[in-house]
């Protein structure tokens, strides 16, 4: 994880500690009803949050927002300062660089290797193969795939897949990271270990958004949730949402 | 160079060259057609437009007298055709030369001396002039001066073949139109097919962070080279085939048909056939990704 891409000294950040600001977002699909309405929240850089919610909620359109595959249909998103609403689509490449994002169906490409598929990041930006060659195993390894180095992922097992899925998200290590239940298919010991491997990231800077419905997990690590219920963000803070849901208490960076 | 794409090793990833080789087998064909009945065409007008042959009637009668008037007639004949603008020269094809002509037919003897032949007078055209002669007014000079003479214009009936030619020719040059035209839309669809069967690859790679330049050049690339192997192997295979024809016109044998043949610049244009082939399927893939990458946020 000595992977240094050269894009921390690039870090703008016009409106200050914000990584991701979302204000007033509404998202429809097609005609459809909204999803959600009126979602507003703001992950400060290097901040660590579980979004939680029950299945239908709107977790995966929230990532979705962030990590640019939907266009919010009302209000306003910032990633990393920027006004992605108003940012021309060819500068959309840079900004998702910046971000790690663990599908919740892992979209491995099938017919790559286990390593390839974790390099596809670095070789979309342009990384030396040498490079690619030395730290790609490394992570694989990491994350306990060591003798899986050119396993295709239809032979990998979901909780292998799940890894090398995570694997490809921190590569780059990422400005942002984003996961879509991510430890959906391990068992709790591995769970645990890719928490701590989230949690070695966000001491390192990077700003973590985890979806999840494993309470379990959320209870176990004392960090910021976002809770959403029928496409309302009705909980930001740390601990359990509180049973009235009228209340919201500010965000609350964590300290590292 | 590295490319994250399975292209050349799918199954779907046949098509495209499959199809790109049928296309370019046919329009190979119509195309090697098309030129080398244009060549013939050529050949034929080069040996047309070089001389017209002239004949003029014996005077009737048997015996010196007759002879010397149609000598006389002959010298008139060959007077005129001089004075005619274009013409090179004129040769009064001597008797043994006539006698030569016929005896195949007639045989030799006497009596063919005293048959009343025809004097034929080779008419050689100046060169370039030969477009411009106008055979017609070379007839009508020489009927005025030699009653009965007539210019045998090769021109006429090779002129009606070459019309025939010509026509046929210009059906081969639309087949070739037809075939490519088909072979593009053939190749624009296999490719886009091939493609579909990418686009989770192509959304995986664009979620990453791909420009969208990155993700179109790998697909182009590879549609290329697919493009590439099965237009070089329509090509291949069409070689046999026009090799084939070849000897079969070889067969036919001297003079009927003029010897086939391809020049080099006929068959650079035929090999531009698989390599224009192998371009348009780059190019469908090229725009076949940027237009999918467009409809992604």
């Amino acid at each position: 994880m000595s992977h240094d891409t050269g894009t921390r000294e690039r870090r703008d950040d016009p409106e200050g500690q914000s990584v991701v600001r979302f204000d007033h977002v509404g998202l429809r699909y097609d005609l459809g009803p909204e999803v959600f309405r009126d979602i507003g929240f703001t992950l400060p850089r290097g901040s660590f949050h579980f979004l939680t919610g029950g299945s239908g909620a709107g977790k995966s359109s929230v990532l979705g927002l962030c990590y640019l595959a939907l266009r919010p249909t009302r209000g306003g998103i910032s990633l990393f300062g920027h006004d992605v609403t108003r940012l021309p689509r060819r500068l959309l490449p840079r900004l998702r660089r910046r971000m790690g994002v663990v599908f919740q169906d892992f979209r491995l490409i099938d017919h790559l290797s286990a390593m390839d598929n974790v390099a596809l990041p670095l070789r979309v930006s342009g990384a030396p193969e040498a490079d690619i060659r030395r730290h790609v195993p490394e992570l694989l390894a990491w994350v306990g795939l060591a003798d899986h180095l050119n396993a295709k992922p239809p032979t990998l097992s979901g909780g292998q897949k799940q890894r090398v899925a995570i694997a490809r998200a921190v590569i780059n290590r990422p400005d942002l990271l984003l996961a879509d239940e991510p430890t959906g298919n391990v068992d709790d010991r591995i769970g645990m270990r890719l928490l701590h491997l989230f949690e070695e990231l966000n001491k390192m800077g990077t700003t973590v958004l985890i979806a999840t419905h494993n309470e379990q997990l959320v209870q176990r690590f004392p960090y910021g949730r976002l809770h959403l219920d029928a496409g309302r963000l009705t909980w930001h803070g740390v601990g359990d949402p509180p049973p009235d849901r009228a209340t919201a208490v500010p965000p609350r960076p964590r300290q590292s | 160079m590295h490319s994250d794409l399975p292209l050349a090793r799918d199954k779907t990833a046949m098509l495209v060259p499959v199809l790109v080789g049928v296309m370019v087998f046919l329009a190979v064909l119509a195309a090697a057609g098309a030129l080398a009945l244009g060549n013939i065409l050529e050949d034929w007008r080069r040996d047309v437009s070089g001389s017209l042959t002239a004949q003029v009637p014996p005077v009737p009668g048997l015996g010196e007298a007759s002879r010397v008037a149609t000598d006389e007639r002959v010298a008139q004949a060959a007077a005129v055709l001089r004075a005619q603008p274009g013409v090179a020269s004129v040769r009064v094809l001597a008797e043994a030369e006539l006698m030569a002509l016929v005896e195949p037919w007639i045989g030799t003897g006497e009596l063919v001396r005293d048959l009343p032949m025809p004097r034929l007078l080779d008419i050689t055209l100046k060169p370039g002039a030969a477009a411009r002669a106008n055979p017609g007014q070379l007839a009508q000079a020489l009927r005025e001066a030699v009653p009965g003479a007539t210019v045998d214009e090769h021109r006429l009936w090779l002129g009606r073949l070459m019309d025939l030619g010509e026509a046929l020719g210009a059906l081969g040059l639309a087949v070739v139109l037809v075939v490519s035209g088909a072979t593009a839309v053939a190749v624009t669809h296999a490719t886009r097919a091939a493609l579909a069967t990418y686009r989770p690859v192509i959304e995986v790679l664009h979620m990453i962070g791909a420009q969208d330049e990155y993700i179109a050049r790998q697909f182009a690339r590879s549609a290329l080279l697919q493009g590439l192997k099965g237009g070089m192997g329509g090509f291949m295979l069409a070689l046999p085939t026009l090799a084939g024809v070849g000897l079969l016109a070889d067969r036919v044998e001297a003079g009927l048909v003029p010897s086939v043949s391809l020049s080099a610049l006929d068959w650079a244009v035929l090999l531009l056939l698989p390599l224009g082939a192998a371009g348009l399927a780059m190019l469908t893939a090229r725009l076949t990704v940027l237009r999918t990458l467009a409809c992604m946020p």
